[in-house]
């Protein structure tokens, strides 16, 4: 995929599958560290251990559809090309944390990409999951919800097609605030 | 903090929403949304579905996703599900194609045969 913020809508459709209530998207640009981490965790029903220890492994999946499951082995491999790595923690009951991490300033790092129209398509699509989505840089961070996004809609319910532009310049504009790349 | 009206709004609001979602009376557009639909550009088409959606005012066709569905090499794959009608699914959907599909099929009734994909 060419864009992180791709990823990170196939995982968060990973959580949405588990049942997840509350979807939280954590995004850190640290230049002192040189480190860029993703983190997509989530309430979902979590992932029994006999699966969790070969979740990084294509071959293994429990989907019926399709006898290979790409969405965490290919991120694995995003973050591996730009010096560093993927971890999956899961607790059955509990839910799931997805941790990438990579070398911020890596030419091998694939951009991050429109993270504004991965969270608006979430948002809209799945009305009743909350979705936090926290984006730090340096010591400016960003923070936007479901919860507040449905207050600042207003009389446009927050499943509404229409509901997306505003969401997405909403998130625009946060995201240029802070910097992000 | 929510005032009683903030409250009742979003109330009504999901009460509505639960009625279109759960009603077979309402058009509904399901985008595939694995690996595979992503990794061929499933966003970019769910953004123009929104987009032909937002800008017709359709505000009664509902809009969802669902996983792989086996057919990873016809990615992006829409259904257009109008109801008392058979399910129609479409491949290798671009946003262009998409915007078609929403004028053509979901506003007149006129399936686009030649995108048409047979599904199990």
């Amino acid at each position: 995929m060419r864009e992180l913020s791709l990823h990170i809508l196939d995982i968060a459709q990973n959580s949405i599958e588990s049942g997840a209530r509350n979807i939280e998207i954590l995004i850190d640009e640290d230049e002192s560290s040189d480190v860029l981490t993703i983190v997509i965790a989530d309430d979902g029903k979590g992932i029994p251990p006999e699966i969790l220890k070969s979740i990084t492994d294509p071959f293994v999946t429990t989907r019926k559809t399709r006898r290979v499951g790409l969405g965490i082995p290919l991120f694995q491999e995003a973050a591996r090309m730009a010096g560093g790595d993927l971890e999956v923690r899961s607790t059955v009951g509990e839910g799931t944390e997805v941790i990438a991490e990579f070398k911020l300033s890596s030419i091998d790092r694939a951009p991050l990409g429109d993270m504004a129209e991965t969270m608006a398509l979430l948002m809209v699509l799945n009305p009743d999951v909350n979705f936090r989505y926290e984006h730090t840089r340096g010591y400016a961070k960003f923070v936007c919800s479901t919860d507040a996004l449905v207050e600042m809609l207003g009389d446009t319910p927050i499943w509404s097609p229409s509901a997306v532009p505003v969401i997405r310049s909403i998130i625009r504009e946060g995201l240029r605030n802070v910097q992000a790349s | 903090m929510k005032t009683v009206d903030d409250l009742e709004r979003i109330r009504k609001q999901a009460k509505a929403m639960t009625r279109l979602r759960e009603s077979a009376e309402t058009t509904k557009i399901v985008v595939a949304m694995g690996t595979c639909g992503i990794a061929a550009g499933a966003r970019e088409t769910l953004s123009a579905i929104m987009d032909e959606l937002a800008r017709r005012n359709l505000q009664d066709v509902i809009v969802t996703q669902t996983g792989c569905i086996g057919l990873c090499e016809q990615e992006p794959i829409i259904a257009v599900m109008i109801p008392g009608r058979e399910k129609v699914s479409y491949g290798r959907v671009s946003p262009e194609k998409a915007r078609q599909i929403v004028a053509s099929h979901v506003v007149n009734g006129q399936v686009v045969g030649e995108w048409v994909i047979p599904t199990g």
